[in-house]
């Protein structure tokens, strides 16, 4: 009996969500007495997972595993579950993460529980925290199966050192017929993705129009932060849709959200509520914005923005 | 082409979320229900396929009779029939049983559902179907093309777009892309005038199982009051956000 969290790396790396699903793991294992083990495609660094909490690690290499694809990956994961008697399975909340979750649910007739932002009430029955109603509110959810699955909010346990000897076991894959192919990938070139980033700096309608987007796009490379916008701003097509945010976007987990010329509509908020720190520069006191806001600056965007940037350059640079 | 889409009867994005009965259920005082987002972007996809390559249309809900007003809007944008699966929802597990017990007797070659819905945000239904079916699956669907039985799909990963050849039967999780907001259809008199002559047929349950619940609901706690900087002292901004906030 161990747990087990699926750990995905991006360019020859563990993402940072794979170490916080290490430490999380790393915690719960702690409390059951049992033994945390990872799994890790196409990628071998079995340190850094060490140093995470992680006691073994089954690496799993294969061309056939290359691109992402669900149906494959949850295969392999639920041979590794089954093969080592696992009983809690823990998932970040990425794209793919979320795409092969209910694959894996089914297959290996577990409960499944998205979006959980806490460490588990109760591991008997498995009661977990989970945010619904696109965070304007949280449910306690039990799951009462032999085996479940946990999908974890990202950014809401964070990275904790806790070094621990690992083995690492090499394990050959399980083969899955598919005729889903992956033909093509296009990545939004050299950009932190808003699942990844630490800062977002998100534009609202309050720019005015595409040609003044370089205000967020410079504040935004000053911070090494992601680029985000309202829904309207996608809709108008001044950026592209992967940059809307809110109820009916992307969700906004971030440590900093800027908000620049955003009013804060209940849609708006809903979404990026889950985000640590707000910053709202507004040049409407009333904005509703600023009522859901840490730190709030009443001006034009178009004076405060140029200002704030050349700020951050020479704060960075001392 | 046979199209199945899955719709969610959500609360209006607008509104107050606030619990009951001890805090164990939403308050569905005053709230307007609506269908989900995801689901309609799915939905106006479909009728599009219906017009252009003679698609059949069902629209199915699993949920009690306060549904059917959401299904009838669906009928009014231009779905073909809708159908009604008589049980109360209460996990998604479930909701994706009862789903694919009735794709069982079908065989629909595409089947739509939201990538999730914005009430309960499970995100599991369209990838619990694929799996009970055995089909097919790209969710965080953005764009999707059939000639005869090979469709091609759009995935919004992290960070970019991914292009999917596979056969039908698939099932897909629906979102914003698919079709874009503007292209929604919002029902004129003659589509609900006809969506009452369309059958709307209501399926008893068939057995399932249940797999989560849910104890209590709570609302996130207050916040602290907003701290207002001067836009003459970004330089205090920027200390704020170091020292005290510790974000950059
Ligand atoms: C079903 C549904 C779903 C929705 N989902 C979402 C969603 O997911 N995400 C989302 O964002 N919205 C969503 N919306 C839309 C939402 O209701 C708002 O309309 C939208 O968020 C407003 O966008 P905005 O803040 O950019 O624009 P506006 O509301 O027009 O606000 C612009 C702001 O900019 C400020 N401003 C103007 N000029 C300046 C300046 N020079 N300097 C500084 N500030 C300035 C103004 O004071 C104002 O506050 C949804 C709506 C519906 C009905």
């Amino acid at each position: 009996m161990g747990i087990l969290i699926y750990t995905e790396s991006d360019n020859g790396k563990f993402k940072k969500s794979a170490l916080e699903l290490a430490s999380y793991g790393r915690t719960i294992a702690d409390q059951l007495g049992v033994e945390l083990i990872a799994v890790s495609f196409n990628h071998k660094d079995s340190q850094t997972l060490g140093h995470y909490g992680v006691e073994r690690v089954i690496q799993i290499s294969d061309p056939s595993l290359e691109n992402f694809t669900a149906k494959p990956y949850a295969a392999n994961l639920a041979a590794v579950a089954e093969e080592n008697d696992v009983k809690l399975l823990i998932l970040s909340s990425s794209a793919n993460a979320k795409y092969l979750a209910p694959l894996l649910a089914v297959s290996l007739s577990a409960g499944y529980a998205s979006n959980v932002v806490e460490l588990p009430e109760y591991i008997q029955p498995l009661t977990v925290k989970r945010s619904c109603f696109t965070n304007k509110a949280f449910s306690t959810c039990i799951l009462e199966n032999e085996v479940n699955i946990i999908g974890l909010s990202s950014n809401s346990y964070g990275i904790r050192e806790n070094t621990k000897e690992i083995v690492a076991v090499d394990k050959s894959v399980t083969p899955r017929e598919t005729n889903l192919v992956v033909e093509n990938i296009e990545k939004s070139s050299g950009e932190v993705s808003i699942a990844d980033a630490d800062i977002v700096v998100s534009g609202g309608r309050g720019l005015k129009g595409p040609e003044n987007w370089h205000l967020i796009e410079d504040l935004a490379s000053t911070l090494g932060a992601a680029t985000a916008c309202s829904k309207p701003v996608s809709d108008m097509g001044w950026r592209p849709h992967s940059e809307h945010v809110g109820q009916t976007g992307k969700p906004v987990a971030s440590n900093l959200y800027v908000a620049i010329g955003v009013s804060g509509a209940i849609q708006h908020l809903a979404g990026i509520n889950s985000s640590k720190v707000k910053l709202v520069i507004n040049n409407d006191p009333e904005a509703p914005f600023f009522k859901a806001a840490d730190y709030g600056v009443v001006a034009d965007a178009f004076e405060v923005v140029p200002q704030l940037i050349e700020k951050l350059k020479i704060f960075k640079n001392s | 082409m046979k199209i199945l889409v899955c719709i969610s009867h959500v609360p209006d994005t607008t509104s107050k979320i606030n619990f009951v009965d001890d805090s164990s259920a939403f308050d569905k005082n005053g709230v307007q229900f609506i269908i989900n987002p995801n689901d309609e972007f799915g939905l106006t996809r479909a009728i599009w396929l219906q017009q252009k390559q003679q698609a059949e249309v069902t629209a199915i809900t699993v949920g009690e009779v306060s549904c059917e007003p959401t299904l009838r809007k669906c009928l009014a944008i231009g779905a073909n029939r809708a159908f009604r699966i008589d049980i109360k929802p209460t996990d998604g597990f479930q909701v994706a049983q009862q789903l694919s017990a009735h794709c069982k007797k079908e065989n629909y070659d595409l089947i739509i559902a939201g990538r999730e819905s914005i009430d309960y945000n499970g995100g599991m239904v369209p990838g619990m179907i694929s799996a009970l079916m055995g089909y097919n699956f790209v969710t965080n669907c953005m764009g999707l093309e059939i000639q005869g039985n090979t469709a091609k799909a759009k995935r919004e990963i992290d960070g970019g777009i991914e292009s999917i050849c596979c056969a039908l039967p698939l099932v897909i999780g629906a979102q914003k892309g698919l079709v874009e907001e503007k292209d929604l259809i919002i029902p004129n008199m003659r589509g609900i005038m006809q969506a009452r002559q369309k059958s709307l047929t209501v399926l008893p349950a068939n057995e399932s199982q249940v797999k989560s619940s849910i104890s209590k609901f709570e609302k996130p706690a207050p916040k602290g009051e907003v701290k207002m900087v001067d836009a003459n002292q970004i330089d205090h901004l920027i200390e704020l956000l170091h020292n005290e906030a510790k974000v950059i």
